[in-house]
């Protein structure tokens, strides 16, 4: 039943009414830092040299890539990835 | 809204055999008379040959006017309605037209069809569209390529199953359930202390799954959690294993086709299952006591999904537990018990009212821990076939709890600490005397289950029960 996409609150109405994102962590020391290359043609240079900066600095970083830009991650990588990382830099692709 | 031009309405629909008799009379109607207006609920080209035809098939029109039956012929002046003539009644007509020898040859009257703006459901759909549905939470838009389920999940709207999503229109459908309106503040929600509305209530209800003539079930339900004696607050934050468990009296159990016989605290039945969830829900929703959150329970159990069975009244040996509780006869009323998991005394011998009650209360010393009282209160659900133990000695529900009392009294020596190699158990100041094992008042019994099989089920009360903590609550259900 589709009648409606409008949904009642059933709630205390006291957070707003658009999902906040999550804040980013105030620093990245000590994280585990995911690098995903979503496949993208030369997606790989600039997420690479990313990662390299990244660890020049001394951080931890773990790299990744997805089989296609143009469909979403395999479910089984996406849980790799939450479970071995703290954070993760991605990009989105037309 | 719906200006009415002086003159005849007619409303019609092509399904309708009677609608589609009177095409001559409508067009005799427009010749005869200056001012006809023809709305047609369901074919924008129905009555062919007739002008001044108003495509309803939005019904707004059916609706403003309070139509029931088509066809019905309305008469307007000085722009209020003077006149109405429901089906075909070939005097009314004439009678409200002023025309003579209408519908010739036609029988004089025929009963109409229902309006299809009264069909099953869409009085709640068209209040909606138009407008009067006067329901005032937040609306929460989620877009086409959502699922809409999937949002709900997304908003943190669940207890881990899936929801009903709140529309607009389940919501106007299960406030069909109640007489008290929409707006009415049943009361402040712990721990956030979110004001309640029956309206915030009725969008719960509907994501927990409950048809609305459970509605008013559920509203006594969240009176009784939020009377401090009840303590939902502490409740919801305790580590212990509790939750709101749900007991309903009185006739509405069986007009809404509540179990409490096989399986009465098992799954299957809708109400049961549903209305113990919007007491959860509304706690979670409104109140934001989320596990993990203020909900701090070490472990929990699986009756905090929802926990909701009705008392088994149909053996008049022992009274009603809402009847015990102060609620007059015939009244139907919820008690709200804090309570953990279910415990079974699973006795197959026992033939004579003493064994069983020393039977059950060996059970009964392990809640809670069996060197700790008092403390936690019990509610033993009783089945029918150990209750006909006692109804064959004639005990009254007194007598049997007076028993329990004096089987319940133990030697100190047994529960202090340390005693049976055990480091937990009630301070060695407490050596030489007795102990009861429970509060006045903290043991109940009330009556569920199959009509085969000699069990009964113990269901452990709070560590805090009584005044430290929570007592037993029962309210009248409303309507």
């Amino acid at each position: 039943m589709n009648d409606s996409l409008k949904l009642l609150d059933p709630t205390g109405e006291t957070s707003p009414a658009t999902r906040e994102r999550k804040p980013p962590p105030e620093s990245l020391d000590g994280l585990t830092i995911g690098i995903l290359d979503i496949g993208k043609a030369r997606g790989d240079v600039f997420i690479d040299r990313l990662g390299g900066l990244m660890e020049d600095r001394g951080l931890t970083v773990k790299y990744y890539k997805k089989p296609t830009n143009t469909r979403v991650a395999p479910i089984d990588l996406a849980q790799t990835i939450a479970t071995e990382c703290d954070v993760v830099v991605e990009a989105l692709s037309d | 809204m719906v200006t009415l031009a002086d003159g005849l309405i007619v409303v019609a629909k092509r399904d309708c055999p009677t609608c589609t008799m009177l095409e001559p009379v409508y067009a005799r109607l427009a010749e005869g008379t200056a001012d006809l207006t023809v709305y047609t609920q369901d074919d924008p080209s129905f009555p062919a040959g007739v002008e001044g035809v108003v495509d309803d098939t939005e019904l707004e029109t059916s609706y403003r006017l309070g139509i029931e039956t088509v066809p019905t012929l309305i008469r307007v002046e000085d722009g209020a309605e003077s006149g109405r003539a429901v089906g075909w009644d070939r005097g009314e007509w004439e009678m409200l037209s002023g025309l003579r020898e209408l519908g010739e040859g036609l029988p004089d009257s025929q009963p109409g069809c229902g309006s299809k703006s009264v069909e099953p459901g869409m009085a709640e759909t068209l209040a909606v569209r138009f407008g009067d549905a006067k329901l005032m939470a937040r609306r929460i838009e989620v877009t086409e390529i959502e699922d809409e389920i999937e949002a709900c999940y997304d908003r943190g709207w669940s207890d881990g199953l899936p929801v009903v999503p709140p529309t607009e229109v389940r919501v106007v459908r299960m406030l069909q359930g109640t007489t008290r309106g929409p707006q009415d503040v049943v009361g402040v929600i712990p721990p956030n202390n979110a004001e309640c509305t029956v309206e915030k209530v009725a969008i719960n209800a509907v994501m927990a799954g409950c048809k609305p003539e459970y509605l008013p079930v559920v509203l006594a339900a969240v009176e009784a959690a939020l009377e401090p004696a009840f303590c939902m607050h502490g409740m919801l934050c305790t580590t212990h294993f509790v939750g709101p468990i749900v007991i309903v009296n009185g006739p509405i159990a069986e007009r809404i086709g509540m179990n409490s016989g096989v399986n009465a605290l098992g799954q299957g039945n809708r109400a049961n299952a549903t209305i113990g969830r919007a007491l959860q829900l509304v706690i979670r929703n409104l109140g934001g006591g989320v596990p993990g959150g203020i909900d701090r329970a070490t472990l929990g159990n699986p009756g905090k999904v929802g926990f909701c069975f009705a008392e088994d009244e149909s053996n008049p040996v022992w009274q009603s537990f809402a009847r015990e509780r102060g609620i007059g006869s015939g009244k139907s009323a919820v008690t709200l018990y804090g309570g953990e998991g279910v415990m079974g005394n699973f006795d197959q011998l026992s033939r004579t009212p003493e064994s069983l009650t020393r039977s059950l209360a060996m059970s009964l010393r392990a809640i809670g821990h069996p060197k700790k009282a008092p403390g936690h209160d019990a509610l033993v659900v009783m089945s029918p076939e150990h209750l006909r133990i006692y109804a064959a000695a004639g005990w009254s529900k007194a007598r049997v709890l007076e028993e329990f009392d004096e089987v319940l009294t133990i030697p100190a020596d047994e529960m202090i600490r340390g005693a049976h190699g055990v480091a937990e158990g009630i301070p060695e100041s407490k050596a030489g005397g007795t102990v009861t094992k429970f509060r006045p008042g903290g043991l109940n019994i009330v009556r569920a289950g199959g009509s085969a099989g000699l069990m009964s089920a113990i269901i452990g009360g709070w560590g805090a029960s009584g005044e430290r903590g929570t007592d037993l609550v029962t309210k009248e259900i409303g309507t």
